[in-house]
């Protein structure tokens, strides 16, 4: 009789730590990963087929599903791609009330992704903290758009109206930067948490490049890889890509927290624009009988998750034939095949949670 | 227990019942008193667990079951006790139903020998403190029972966890305690406590001779208890529930009734060990000071040990549930090497300075 040394380990796609419906196929050999495959698809909607049977109007509201934490971005996009085929320019208050409400939802989604990541890890408290500060964007959202996940706020050519309670933003970029002081005094030195994440899931730069790795996860690997600083929108803002050197889980932990600390920063430049008190200009493109011309169209934006990009190819008709996303998390699953093999079991949960992998923008 | 068993007797006879009835029901009462106040105790212990990590991570705790929340323990315990005792299909049934008891009995049993106050220890015996290592590691086999009957990989995973940490974390513990034996001269935790009488009250603990071995005593008592961070064997993140996956109802509620009362009797045998047990951190009782050398005060001592007993466990447990809200978990390798190369050498060279301190202050 021959025993079979390994033991085959479904995890997911119910599971604590999956963040979503991801299921990994592990391969174990005592508590030692031998092979992982990840299994995704679970949370599949049909997004880009829906979009052939959907004016452009009618599909701006799912652009936002597709990544529940970071819903501004994807509306961006495809508002972006109707701007730019239609040839339309827009103000310059306009692209800053973009910017800040990119920005304080690139917070949100990092907030959580810092509370998630610790609970992996097995600590409690820190999820509520980053919870607690998250809420506060939340509501903000809630207050100026009606919905606290999917905005709808971005519409082609502008937004949908003026910005207002910029109090409430000025004061959470007041009250956020002693929070985030607060998270590193519990997290960042803790001896516990470096010992998890110090040289934990090492991302190797070409091992990055190969499995088409982007954002935070690609920043921390050494690349200085951030479409924010050719991105039209965010023209004469200043600001300083993150990139650290750590290739850990570790690095991927730290540099999001200084994203929060530059996306503060970009905020406050926003709001002194803001406040110049310059009257909303809007060249908003009727969206009945909305029409791209005949051609491909191509846009990307620095998601949280990495570079998120959206492809359309017309046929001039009123819906797009064909429309494809390309989502940051999507490389960052792959990446788990390469990354767990020869780590332990909870070892491999810290590190899958470190790659900020969020499903429905994986599946779509 | 000779001067209760005297005072019971005498009450006894002051109402002519006969003596058989007295000697038969005055072993069977404290056995009743145990039960009656382990699950009081665990209902106080759950309760003020959520509620005090909820304060700690900025909420409420539970606060809608009768009032403040009080409740709530007895509502959940109901519902536990009303739920459907669900078996795998592939389980092995008997194995399966017989771990909880396995873990729940030295759990009750262990709260039989612990001198609550002088003249009440239930079981008293001159090796008591033998018996309380092997009481305290003997659940470890009902979980690993847990885990290899339940047929689930976690269950598995999480019981083979839970043999390796115990395993570990038991040796450091008996050196320790060994080093305490060699302090107070004496097996039995009432001599113990005894021997750690002084006029000063706190000076005479030995917590002052013996720190070292008091920080490893409670390290591994955490790691005994599969507390955070060292709840591996239940590493919710990881593993679902670790080795108690499968269970649900009155089995469940086994299982989490003695891991509280095994948390409770933890913390108790610190305080015996290191914190003077029952005795006044005074010096001399307070009953004595208010009321006098009568024999109302004489009554009254019991009652007052057994307070300074359970508010200093109380201490410990509140610190216990301090690090659960704070830190993240070890990682498993990591969780074993600290035991084999830190603590074990540590809690040994602790133990040859105890004897060598021992030898100068003229004990032997």
């Amino acid at each position: 009789m021959t025993m079979k040394k390994t033991l085959k380990l479904n995890l997911g796609p119910q599971h604590p730590s999956t963040h979503g419906v991801l299921r990994l196929i592990l391969e174990l050999d005592g508590e030692k990963i031998v092979s992982c495959e990840p299994d995704v698809g679970y949370l599949h909607r049909g997004m880009e087929k829906m979009a052939e049977n959907m004016t452009y109007i009618q599909y701006l509201p799912t652009a936002d599903r597709i990544d529940y934490l970071a819903g501004c971005f994807y509306s961006e996009l495809l508002c972006r791609t109707v701007e730019k085929a239609k040839g339309v320019e827009l103000s310059q208050r306009v692209k800053t009330i973009r910017v800040i409400l990119l920005e304080l939802n690139r917070i949100a989604s990092h907030l959580l992704w810092i509370g998630a990541f610790l609970m992996d890890l097995g600590a409690v408290s820190p999820f509520f903290y980053a919870m607690r500060e998250r809420e506060m964007i939340l509501r903000y959202f809630e207050k100026l758009t009606g919905q606290r996940m999917m905005y709808n706020y971005f519409v082609f050519g502008g937004v949908r109206k003026d910005i207002d309670y910029i109090e409430d933003i000025e004061n959470i970029i007041k009250i956020l930067p002693e929070k985030i002081k607060d998270y590193e005094k519990i997290i960042t030195d803790n001896p516990i948490f470096l010992k998890r994440t110090k040289g934990k899931g090492i991302l190797e730069q070409d091992v990055a490049f190969n499995y088409a790795v982007t954002g935070v996860n690609l920043r921390a690997s050494g690349i200085e890889y951030d479409i924010r600083t050719t991105d039209y929108l965010y023209e004469g803002f200043k600001f300083k890509p993150v990139v650290l050197e750590g290739k850990d889980s570790w690095a991927r932990y730290k540099a999001r927290i200084l994203e929060l600390k530059e996306s503060i920063k970009i905020i406050e430049q926003g709001l002194n624009i803001l406040t110049y008190g310059e009257k909303l200009e809007q060249n908003l493109i009727n969206p009945i009988n909305l029409k791209l011309p005949e051609g491909e169209y191509y846009n990307e934006i620095e998601a949280p998750r990495g570079l998120a990009s959206v492809y359309i190819k017309s046929t001039g008709d009123d819906k797009p034939y064909r429309l494809k996303w390309r989502t940051g998390s999507y490389y960052s699953v792959n990446l788990l095949r390469k990354l767990l093999v020869g780590e332990y079991l909870n070892d491999a949960i810290a590190i899958s949670g470190s790659l900020d992998i969020i499903l429905p923008e994986v599946d779509k | 227990m000779n001067y209760l068993y005297h005072l019971y007797m005498e009450f006894l006879s002051r109402y002519s019942i006969p003596d058989v009835i007295g000697n038969i029901t005055f072993y069977i009462i404290p056995f009743c008193i145990i039960a009656l106040a382990l699950l009081v105790v665990v209902l106080i212990l759950v309760l003020a667990e959520r509620k005090l990590l909820g304060w700690f991570t900025q909420r409420k705790g539970p606060n809608r079951v009768g009032f403040w929340g009080l409740l709530q323990t007895l509502a959940d315990a109901f519902k536990l006790l009303i739920k459907e005792n669900i078996t795998p299909d592939k389980a092995d049934r008997f194995l399966f139903n017989l771990a909880p008891v396995l873990v729940f009995v030295p759990v009750m049993t262990v709260l039989g020998i612990i001198p609550y106050s002088a003249e009440f220890t239930f079981a008293d015996s001159s090796t008591n403190v033998i018996l309380y290592l092997i009481l305290a590691a003997f659940p470890v086999l009902g979980i690993f029972l847990a885990g290899w009957a339940s047929n689930n990989k976690y269950s598995l995973i999480g019981a083979l966890r839970g043999i390796a940490q115990v395993l570990s974390y038991e040796l450091p513990v008996s050196f320790v305690i060994l080093s305490v034996i060699v302090l107070a001269s004496t097996m039995n935790l009432t001599g113990i406590t005894l021997a750690q009488y002084s006029r000063l009250g706190v000076a005479g603990w030995f917590f002052i001779p013996c720190f070292i071995g008091f920080l490893i005593m409670f390290i591994c008592i955490l790691a005994e208890l599969n507390r955070c961070p060292f709840d591996l064997p239940e590493a919710e993140s990881e593993l679902i529930c670790g080795y108690n996956t499968e269970y649900s109802g009155m089995r469940f509620a086994l299982f989490y009734l003695s891991e509280y009362a095994m948390l409770f009797a933890n913390a108790v045998f610190i305080t015996i060990l290191f914190f003077g047990g029952y005795l006044s951190p005074f010096g001399t009782y307070l009953s004595y000071l208010i009321l006098g050398d009568s024999n109302a005060a004489n009554i009254c001592v019991y009652f007052e040990q057994a307070f300074w007993l359970f508010f200093k466990a109380s201490f410990i447990i509140f610190v216990i549930i301090w690090i659960r809200a704070l830190l993240p978990r070890l990682a498993s390798f990591d969780l074993l090497k600290f035991s084999w190369a830190f603590l074990l050498p540590v809690s040994i060279l602790n133990l040859f300075g105890i004897i060598i301190y021992k030898y100068i202050m003229g004990g032997v």
